[in-house]
């Protein structure tokens, strides 16, 4: 990445002190490699990304059973509508989405980095601590569902049984009760959240030149002053990156919810109404559309804060 | 899972899904759009045979599970030994079958496949999709009873499904349990509301109940439903020919508030399982769900203690109309040209087909008459009955009403009303109105 924008760079400049020197230089060959390789990752992304995303911007925009093509009928704004003022758990999703987003940013978020500080100590075993925490990243959805029904169930989950309440009506319904679920989703979901920007943060303390650290304790800083004036700021690049996945994760969080009631019952989030409206028996494609675009355009601030960042950045050196 | 599980939604609970399903879902609909051709081809499997006359069928089966794979298999076995015409069968997982339908039919679909009775047969039936097939009624319509028949047919008033097996809604309880209180089989509905206030003063949870699944509940608003307005309601509503915003449905809510406080409190925690556990273990007295539930109980103790008594009478029509999900033979518009495949479905509908299909599966009961009820358990027997007495089938509310209406708007509706007892009818009209008007 670095070497690429440095001869981008170069030869932008090369090119402002001759015009056209540049181009002159490429042989035939040389431009119908490069048209293959820039040709080629284009038509992919175009395929894969763009005609689905225009195509599925148009669909939002009309009524169709996805039968023949003929029963496409244009209905304006129409599915909007339905979203905004008839679809019932349309708003709790946006609220319970926001509510992830904070709940991320402010307890997985800094639990992961807690959790990164505590294992780039020297502590023994640090090797075995980094992978217990990173595990959940790895597990499949079958086996979450799996793992959070043996903590969460009513009556023979484990949280009952060590608050003592299993089996009998004072048990808490943990997945059952609306009021409740949502937290017992965001437990489960800081427990992927916080092992993932752990390993981020871990890999970004160990980028941290050593030498920093020594001239803060020479200048007679304590750890914390250390961490949090020299070591944090230093991490730039990564605390962006965790911005950006703490908000992409809180927007497309969609896995726990949908294996504990597939998103319903105080556990509505937009993604899983994007699912229940496009894939399946369920499927009205003008609904489903017009809730990926409204996902879509809300995904895109983050996103677009990142890439500028990021090329502001590449601008920069 | 049940049979209704499957019937109403897709592969995500097999696992079959990750984060990536939310990209993909920014195509999906363009997917559809530009890969119908493509996706039927994956979901066909061999080219269908087609021209009168043909020696092969083919058929495409959505019973992926061993047990109901093997005994399709059995009774392709016994046509191809009968009839000297090849079966070739494409077996499709049957969540991919049910969600890819729509591209399936589109596509190249198989001669005959496996479906069921109700909206969505009729839907694609009015769309084309489907071969009429009144001749193979006329040759096995002695078969079936005035229900099925009327079950099998699609708006056009045309005959189009071939019945195989069908599984009775009901209430289910420990008749070891009710020899012991003393407790009788409610034939009104006030019997069932005394009968359960009895249940709660001697500790039981009256009736179980169970959604966090969503789906169970329709069940109780079906029969409320029909019990209160009629059959013929439950068709019209389900189809939207009937407003939801009017006093009859609001009829059945008020009705079931009634009997919520004897529904188990924590029914949106857990799951049908969890129900027919306690069922099992005496601590609720009756449940109201499909025989699907008797398949739970292994030990066979309890399953022989397992009993079955119909929805109490209401309103309307006593207990005439019965819950009981239609499963059969469809043909494809292209089967239709196919005279082996109209033989194939029409031995499917003769007793000998059936019980071809329930030697292996036992867990159904056959539909046509004549088929072998020799090693029916009491239990079956007597669930035979209850659905050969009805004068009316219905096909559970997934089945009857538009899917998007019961997936996505009766599934929130319902759990939100049992939460709190209180529902929006002006508001599940105007969602019907917007996702009927989108077919």
């Amino acid at each position: 990445m670095n070497a690429a924008s440095g001869t981008k760079t170069r030869g932008a400049r090369s090119a402002q002190r001759a015009p056209r020197g540049r181009v002159r230089r490429l042989s035939g060959r040389d431009k119908w490699v490069l048209g293959f390789m820039v040709g080629v990752p284009t038509l992919i992304q175009l395929v894969l990304v763009w005609i689905p995303t225009l195509l599925s911007m148009a669909l939002s925009f009309t009524r169709w059973n996805g039968l023949s093509l003929s029963d496409i009928k244009p209905a304006g704004l129409d599915n909007y509508r339905f979203i905004a003022n008839d679809y019932p758990p349309f708003w709790p999703a946006v609220q319970h989405n926001v509510l992830w987003l904070v709940f991320l940013a402010l307890i997985a978020t800094p639990l992961g980095l807690l959790l990164a500080i505590l294992l780039d100590q020297n502590i023994r075993g640090t090797k075995i601590y980094q992978s217990i925490f990173f595990t959940p990243v790895m597990l499949s959805l079958a086996l979450i569902g799996v793992i959070w029904q043996l903590f969460y169930n009513r009556d023979n989950g484990l949280l009952n049984f060590l608050l003592g309440t299993a089996g009998t009506p004072q048990a808490t319904d943990w997945f059952g009760d609306s009021n409740i679920n949502i937290w017992a989703a965001l437990v489960a979901a800081t427990w992927r959240h916080a092992g993932y920007v752990m390993i981020l943060y871990l890999a970004g303390l160990k980028g941290v030149d050593p030498t920093l650290r020594e001239a803060a304790s020479i200048d007679g800083a304590n750890a914390v002053q250390t961490f949090f004036r020299v070591v944090f700021p230093a991490m730039r690049p990564v605390n962006i990156i965790i911005i950006v996945i703490t908000v992409i994760e809180s927007l497309r969080a969609f896995d726990i919810v949908y294996v504990i009631n597939r998103g319903t019952n105080g556990l509505e989030l937009i993604s899983a109404l994007v699912i229940q409206n496009l894939v399946g028996e369920g499927q009205v494609i003008g609904v489903g559309s017009a809730l990926a675009v409204i996902l879509l355009v809300i995904s895109l601030v983050p996103i677009t804060f990142y890439l500028s960042r990021a090329f502001g950045k590449e601008k920069e050196s | 899972m049940s049979k209704h599980d499957d019937a109403l939604r897709g592969g995500p609970v097999d696992g079959g899904w990750n984060r990536r399903t939310l990209l993909k879902t920014f195509g999906a609909g363009a997917v559809a759009l530009a890969g119908a051709p493509l996706l039927s081809a994956c979901t066909g499997g061999a080219a269908p045979s087609s021209g009168g006359g043909s020696t092969t069928v083919s058929f495409g089966s959505g019973s992926s599970d061993e047990v109901p794979k093997n005994a399709y298999k059995a009774v392709t076995d016994a046509f191809e030994k009968k009839s000297g015409i090849a079966v070739t069968t494409n077996v499709v997982p049957h969540n991919d079958f049910q969600n890819k339908i729509n591209t399936y039919l589109q596509g190249s679909p198989d001669d005959s496949f496996t479906w069921f009775a109700g909206y969505r047969m009729q839907y694609y039936a009015d769309k084309g999709l489907l071969a009429p097939i009144d001749d193979v009624w006329e040759k096995i319509g002695g078969n079936y009873s005035d229900a099925l028949k009327k079950a099998s047919m699609g708006s056009d008033g045309k005959m189009y499904l071939v019945p195989n097996y069908n599984y009775p809604w009901g209430f289910f309880y420990r008749k070891s349990l009710w020899a012991e209180k003393g407790y009788e089989v409610p034939v009104t509905f006030d019997e069932l509301t005394t009968l359960s206030k009895k249940m709660q003063s001697d500790g039981l949870i009256p009736i179980e109940f169970a959604d966090k699944d969503g789906w169970p509940a329709m069940g109780t608003f079906d029969y409320l439903n029909m019990r209160l307005n009629g059959y013929q309601f439950h068709m019209d509503l389900t189809a939207h020919k009937e407003s939801w915003d009017q006093p009859k449905v609001t009829s059945v809510f008020d009705s079931w508030r009634e009997l919520l406080p004897f529904q188990n409190p924590n029914a949106l925690g857990m799951t049908w399982q969890d129900s027919a556990k306690n069922l099992g273990d005496k601590k609720s007295g009756m449940y109201l769900l499909g025989s699907f539930l008797t398949q739970q109980y292994t030990d066979k103790a309890v399953s022989d203690d397992i009993d079955f008594f119909p929805f109490p009478e209401m309103a309307m029509e006593g207990q005439d109309a019965i819950e009981a999900p239609i499963d059969g033979l469809l043909l494809s518009k292209k089967g239709g040209e196919n005279s082996g495949a109209r033989d194939f479905l029409a031995f499917l509908g003769t007793p000998e087909g059936q019980d071809a299909y329930a030697a292996v599966d036992s867990a159904n009961i056959a539909t046509a008459k004549g088929a072998d009820t020799s090693a029916f358990t009491p239990l079956n027997k007597k669930m035979a009955d209850a659905i050969s007495n009805a004068k009316s089938i219905s096909q559970f509310f997934d089945r009857d009403a538009l899917p998007a209406m019961a997936n996505n708007v009766m599934i929130p509706a319902l759990q939100s009303f049992i939460k709190d007892g209180n529902v929006d009818v002006k508001n599940l009209e105007a969602q019907a109105k917007s996702l009927y008007a989108a077919q």
